[in-house]
């Protein structure tokens, strides 16, 4: 392993047991990502895309196997420090935008940040994040439901960022989106990328996929 | 202005947006907290009340015929053949309560039940009688004069409006049929307001003259009670004494008392009933702890997945407890603080109609019921809301994340 190293994963397993029998979401997944890699993160539904990111995004621990984020076992870490890790060093942005529905879209890029110092921002920093996703001070009054899906997720892409966090988990984070807001989106990436973090990006897209420095293919819960 | 901390905005936020279930939820906690402070209000308003009344005669001494137990078989009213089975005060009895009171006044009654008819209406009252120098040394006029022959009587202020009789008015006591007939007096005067006192009702009584009662009843010399005016009120044990010595020393012959014993009994009394009033407001309380109960658990279920977008970008298990914690505590809060106001106005009327006077009701031990009640209801609330939100906190964030 080398000292650049942010992600391990050794033999990584997850099984749900269900009724009808247990479902091997991840079977034996060992990967190593690098400080600084754009990685995407390909495979057919089903396939295990989502559980690996949420075992990398420390949401969850496996059934098998170690994950080492940034040198440390999270199977060893208390819900508290994993809760502060996803708060700190991990940006998440969900398939699915999960914005907090009480908060305005700048309060929701706000939260985090609050979360981790415990005082509000008046740096002004939020607003800056928020205009270089596109997102006005008009807009950044609304509340997520009286937002498009591509406008939320540019806020989803502003809160994951606010922490500074050294790793940045996308899942399908072009899914829902028009191809235009798609590429803006994608840029944004590549831009924060290249700036120095690690980007790990799940798409069904192999045009998305491009951006990446490196493709890793699951099927059936499996690197390929 | 600082802002208040982004958990309780999320709580606020909350109560906000599911305004109507949130203050349907605390009217519970409103009617709980109007329910015990008012009760509270109404039992230390009456006992600051009778503790006052009884206050005035705190340095009276009430001597009775002790005519049961004490080892004595005598029924009382039977004749029995020793003094100490009488149930009244002998004469001989009297002359030494007085050698025995040392310096102070000493007077004795005499009293009986008896039915009574004025022109508008009738009924039963107690009559008094005592010696006529006692009568002017301890009772007070607010109009007219003192009786000055048989036929003439003074009355006490709640028999005016009772039987609508003013001065000069006719009273005729007793009934035709009765052993000792019906007799017809005159009143004279009318005496001034006592309250609650052990020495002597006078509110509802008629006093007559000794020679009218003991004309009319006999028993002429056998007192009903004798009662000791103590100059000094720190004597009045002292002289308790003295007397239970004097008269008691073979058998017990009387019993002695003071109005702090009445004070107990009254004050006991009032503590039970309190206690099962505040049992059933307790109820009360009860309902709106399942009410409140029912919709944190409606707010958990309904916030699932917001819950595990909070836990997945990182808000901590004991932020998510208190997210909710907060939701219950403000609906507790806002309830109980809307509950005191109302149990002011509400206490204050209730005070009013049960007491009788609004006097004591701003005194400490009446308010602070006000507080009390809204710290019990608040605490409630707060209480029924940990289990939801401690659900709430132990969720896990992918499972969370996954509901709709
Ligand atoms: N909580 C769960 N309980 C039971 N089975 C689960 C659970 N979560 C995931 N699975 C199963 O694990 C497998 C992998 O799911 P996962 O969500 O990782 O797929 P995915 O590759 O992200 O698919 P998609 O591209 O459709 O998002 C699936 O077969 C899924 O049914
Ligand atoms: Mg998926």
């Amino acid at each position: 392993m080398s000292s650049t190293t942010v992600i391990a994963l050794e033999d990584v397993r997850k099984i749900y047991p269900l009724l009808s029998g247990d479902v091997h979401a991840l079977d034996g997944v060992s990967l190593t990502i690098e400080k600084g890699e754009f990685v995407a993160i390909m495979g057919p539904s089903g396939s295990g895309k989502s559980t690996l990111m949420n075992q990398i995004g420390c949401l969850d621990v496996p059934t098998s196997g170690t994950v080492r984020i940034e040198g440390q076992d999270i199977g060893t870490l208390s819900d508290h420090d994993l809760t502060a890790l996803r708060r700190d060093s991990i940006g998440y942005i969900f398939q699915k935008f999960n914005l907090i529905p009480l908060l305005t879209a700048y309060e929701n890029v706000e939260y985090p940040l609050v979360l981790r110092y415990r005082k509000y921002d008046d740096s002004g920093r939020v607003q800056a994040l928020l205009d270089a996703v596109g997102i006005d001070a008009a807009l950044a009054a609304h509340r997520p439901a009286e937002l498009s899906g591509g406008q939320q997720q540019r806020v989803a892409v502003a809160r994951a960022l606010v922490n500074e966090p050294a790793i940045l988990l996308c899942d399908e984070p072009t899914g829902n989106l028009d191809s235009k807001t798609s590429t803006q989106i994608m840029e944004m990436l590549a831009t924060l990328n290249r700036q120095g973090r690690t980007v790990i990006m799940v798409t069904h897209d192999a045009a998305t996929a491009e951006y990446a420095d490196r493709t890793i293919l699951i099927q059936d819960g499996r690197i390929a | 202005m600082k802002k208040p901390d982004i958990i309780f905005q999320l709580s606020m936020r909350s109560v906000r947006l599911n305004l109507l279930r949130s203050v349907l939820a605390a009217l519970g906690i409103v009617i709980g907290v109007v329910a015990i402070a008012s009760i509270g209000m109404i039992s230390a308003n009456m006992t600051l009340s009778v503790t006052e009344e009884l206050s005035a005669t705190a340095n009276v001494l009430v001597v009775k015929p002790d005519s049961g137990g004490g080892g004595s078989f005598g029924m009382p009213g039977v004749g029995g053949s020793s003094d100490d089975e009488d149930d009244y005060i002998s004469d001989d009895q009297f002359d030494d309560i007085r050698k025995a009171a040392g310096s102070s006044y000493v007077y004795y009654l005499y009293s009986e039940s008896d039915s009574v008819e004025t022109a508008d209406s009738s009924g039963r009252t107690t009559i008094y009688a005592m010696d006529d120098e006692a009568m002017k040394e301890i009772l007070t006029l607010t109009e007219g004069s003192f009786p000055s022959t048989t036929s003439q009587v003074v009355i006490g202020p709640d028999l005016v409006e009772r039987y609508g009789v003013e001065i000069g008015s006719k009273i005729a006591i007793g009934d035709e049929d009765d052993e000792n007939g019906q007799t017809t007096v005159r009143v004279t005067g009318i005496l001034e307001e006592r309250g609650m006192s052990m020495d002597i009702s006078s509110d509802n009584a008629i006093i007559v003259t000794e020679k009218f009662f003991t004309g009319r009843y006999g028993g002429e010399d056998e007192y009903a009670q004798v009662n000791v005016v103590v100059d000094d009120i720190d004597e009045i044990d002292t002289v308790a004494e003295s007397i239970d010595e004097t008269l008691n020393r073979k058998d017990d012959e009387v019993r002695v008392e003071d109005s702090s014993r009445m004070l107990d009994t009254i004050s006991s009394t009032l503590e039970t009933i309190t206690t099962f009033a505040l049992a059933i407001a307790g109820i009360s309380l009860l309902v709106a702890a399942v009410s409140i109960f029912n919709v944190m658990m409606m707010s958990v279920t309904e916030r699932i997945r917001e819950i595990g977008i909070l836990r997945s970008i990182g808000t901590q298990k004991g932020e998510i407890l208190r997210m909710f914690v907060y939701e219950a505590a403000i609906i507790g809060i806002v309830g109980a603080g809307i509950g005191a106001v109302l149990s002011l106005v509400i206490g204050y009327v209730i005070v009013f109609g049960m007491v009788g006077t609004t006097e004591y009701f701003f005194a400490l031990d009446s308010l602070a019921n006000v507080p009390e009640g809204m710290i019990v209801g608040a605490l409630i609330c707060i209480i029924s809301g940990v289990y939801p939100a401690w659900r709430a906190s132990k969720l896990d964030p992918i499972e969370a994340l996954r509901a709709e």
